[in-house]
């Protein structure tokens, strides 16, 4: 059965994943950019449809597509918080933010941070936040991009990152924001029928409907209904029902709430909504992408029900065969009641592992660990798994691997894009070298993307501890900096910038302690990072702020930055201190980590606005911009009393 | 370009004014319909799915507990006619008061 000596699988596989790499690479040559305008917001000229499109590859990441619906199937209800998380956020984006952002028409987040806030300190805090959030998910995105080359193409995990980051690099770097769009567009029809084949065919053979949704709420073939009938089947193996959950409802809700607004500002999500052609477009943009969006997410928790369904069927009280295990060759002639194929197959990778441990010669699954035999379970598995146990053909798997490199792959690119338009344009252009030209400005995008990419070629071939953070990370951060910051922007003219600067900090900071806390523990060398990367930041802030800020703040800040750069270098002496990471139990109300985002936002709103009651309001022209912004017509103008005579009289 | 400019003076690309009073009238109209909008965004997430999820349980849609289906499902629906109700609604009130960006 072999082709050209490789198995079907692998042939496939291959074959998918070049073709698609190829079409890639070829829109990139063809969507060249040549302006900074082109760079940064692809013109300005995207069609909302096609944002949508790439709004959606953008934001489902290789986790979204592989990890997911398992994800789901593992902790059903607790599930939820994703699903709502990552798609409500989206209202929040289409009425609250992504108009008037679009209104402001500018290239980055930083900017508008910046403009809006009248200040350079402002804007360097909002780069901070930009490229520490972008890093920490790209190198998630590396690593995806790795191990689907490893598992499927049998290359080291190595070359797989390396693979995948100069494809990303040669479409970002040469066509920027218009490259990466009109990429994403095709990633995503490749991403979406690689998710929703597998699903479709699942759904008829479990449920009979070809709708995965409809099968959600349906009935097995045997006429019980699908839901029920797990619960009750998970019941008696020691799990808890589908359908509770075992998280606190406050955690749930924290959890909910800090995705949703985490995702209404992520700065790589907000740019898209930069590229349309007006303040309008960027609303019905917003809609596209969420239905774009809604389709794979209400696959994905249909997915996980037939999925854990299915491997309970199918592996529990299984005959298990060595022979099998060990030899691919003897799998052709397992039948009714044997363990499937896909089971043998699947623990050739590691991913998935079982032991007949008492000898009965069948496979118990079971939530009690002393008792339960599949010694090895990947949430992974429930998506890549899909095609096999559902008996598709060699060339659905290779489908769905390139599926999920087209999700790694175009969130990658759109976190690049944020890393270099903020060294670029908002630190370079903005605060360091006044005087750049754009075709400097755009020299210094492309070297800055390059660096980036070398820097998640690192993270992915060796992925730091706060990887795994990533979405505690990101999402808290997003929401407890950018959200208030931007959202009191356009809603409350009265917001100043030390407000802005005093709430952004403040939720940073707070935010990034707890997680740092409850996920890492503040270890020696965790305090020593921190300090060193604390100390960076000052000094930013020292050359970045010349003229805004004092000279007592100036010498303040020059001592925190000394004092920092000096607990940073003991590090390596071994004389800081480290504690122990906390427990759940110590939970401040019982939020965890990845809920706390809500918390720190309503910190960051609070002192935001705390300190600018305190404080002297805006000066007249941002408040007049911050007008501007609320008026989606370029040809309307709001004029004033006789105080602010309008240009036109 | 045809439509003449409620207040202040209509320049030759259609560039006008909007008086003080006009502005806050349409950002007031804004506001609301937001406030409205978000209200649902809260009810079908937070409360359906999460706050009074055990209530709703007691019913079923298909074979699923509602409160169940609404944080899974049903949710994400109502986000997406969200969204797009706004979107046309807005742009009523943006017509109203001549602050559309039809013509950019």
């Amino acid at each position: 059965m072999d082709i050209m000596g490789m198995s079907p699988t692998l042939f496939w596989t291959a074959l998918f994943v070049i073709t698609t790499f190829g079409v890639y690479i070829g829109i990139a040559v063809w969507a060249r950019a040549a302006s900074t305008d082109d760079f940064y917001v692809a013109g300005h000229d995207v069609h909302p449809v096609f944002n949508g499109m790439a709004t959606a590859a953008d934001w489902m990441s290789a986790a979204s597509f592989m990890s997911m619906a398992g994800i789901i199937a593992f902790s059903g209800y607790d599930g939820s918080v994703y699903l709502m998380g990552w798609t409500g956020g989206y209202v929040l984006l289409a009425l609250l933010l992504a108009p008037y952002l679009r209104k402001f028409g500018k290239f980055t987040v930083p900017d508008f941070v910046g403009d809006r806030y009248y200040s350079q300190a402002a804007r360097i805090v909002a780069v901070i936040c930009a490229l520490f959030i972008s890093f920490t998910y790209i190198a998630g995105q590396m690593r995806g991009v790795g191990i689907a080359f490893s598992n499927f193409l049998h290359v080291p995990i190595e070359a797989g990152v390396i693979v995948g980051a100069i494809i990303v690099l040669f479409y970002a770097a040469l066509g920027g924001m218009k490259g990466i769009t009109y990429t994403q567009v095709a990633q995503y029809c490749v991403l979406i029928f690689a998710f929703m084949v597998p699903a479709i065919f699942l759904s008829l053979q479990i449920t009979g409907s070809p709708i995965p949704q409809l099968g959600f709420i349906g009935n097995a073939q045997d006429g019980t209904p699908l839901l029920q009938s797990l619960d009750t089947t998970l019941t008696e193996l020691g799990f808890s029902a589908y359908t509770d959950g075992s998280k606190a409802m406050i955690d749930v809700f924290a959890i909910t709430l800090a995705l949703m607004v985490g995702t209404a500002g992520l700065p790589h999500v907000i740019i898209r909504f930069f590229t349309v052609p007006k303040a309008s477009d960027a609303r019905k943009s917003a809609g596209w992408a969420l239905i774009f969006i809604a389709i794979l997410y209400t696959t994905a928790p249909a997915v996980a029900i037939f999925a854990r369904s299915n491997f309970i069927d199918t592996v529990n009280e299984s005959r298990w065969s060595v022979e099998a295990a060990n030899d691919p060759a003897a799998r052709g002639d397992l039948g009714e009641g044997d363990t499937p194929a896909w089971f043998y197959n699947w623990r050739d990778t590691g991913l998935l592992n079982a032991e007949d441990r008492n000898g009965d010669g069948l496979i118990q699954y079971r939530a009690d660990p002393a008792v339960n035999e599949v010694t090895q379970l990947d949430r992974d598995i429930f998506v890549l798994a899909n095609p096999e146990i559902g008996g598709l053909p060699a060339w659905v798997i290779g489908l769905v691997v390139a599926g999920g490199l087209a999700a790694a792959l175009s969130t990658a690119a759109g976190l690049l894009m944020v890393i270099s338009s903020a060294v670029s344009h908002d630190l370079c252009r903005k605060v360091l070298f006044k005087g750049m030209s754009d075709t400097q400005e755009l020299l210094v995008a492309r070297i800055a993307a390059v660096a980036a990419v070398l820097v998640a070629i690192y993270a992915g071939i060796n992925p730091p501890g706060f990887v795994a953070a990533v979405v505690a990370f990101a999402f808290g951060l997003a929401a407890a900096s950018f959200f208030p910051a931007i959202f009191l922007g356009i809603f409350w003219k009265r917001m100043n910038k030390q407000g802005a600067i005093a709430g952004m900090a403040t939720g940073l900071i707070v935010t990034a302690l707890y997680i740092v806390h409850f996920k890492i523990g503040f270890s020696a060398a965790v305090i020593g990072v921190c300090a060193l990367l604390a100390a960076i930041a000052f000094v930013v802030l020292i050359f970045g702020t010349k003229g805004e800020v004092g000279g007592t703040g100036r010498l303040l800040l020059t001592i925190l930055a000394a004092g920092l750069g000096v607990t940073a270098l003991l590090g390596p002496f071994g004389v800081l201190p480290g504690f122990a990471m906390g427990t759940a139990d110590q939970w401040f109300l019982g939020i965890s980590p990845e809920g706390f985002g809500s918390v720190g936002m309503a910190l960051s709103f609070a002192v935001s606005i705390a300190v600018s009651v305190m404080t002297p309001a805006p000066p007249r022209e941002v408040q007049d911009m911050v007008e501007e912004i609320r008026i989606p017509s370029a040809r309307a103008h709001v004029g004033h009393a006789p105080a602010n005579p309008a240009p036109a009289e | 370009m045809a439509e003449a400019p409620e207040d202040g003076e209509g320049g030759a690309e259609g560039v006008h004014d909007i008086s003080e009073a006009s502005f806050k009238a349409y950002w007031r109209e804004n506001l609301t319909l937001m406030g409205v909008l978000l209200a649902i965004w809260f009810l079908v997430s937070f409360g359906a799915g999460i706050l009074f999820r055990d209530f709703l349980d007691q019913f079923s849609i298909g074979s699923a507990p509602l409160g169940f289906w609404f944080a899974q499902q049903g949710s994400i629906y109502v986000f997406v006619i969200l969204i797009f109700v706004y979107s046309a609604l807005m742009h009523r009130i943006e017509r109203k008061y001549d602050v559309d960006d039809d013509q950019g």
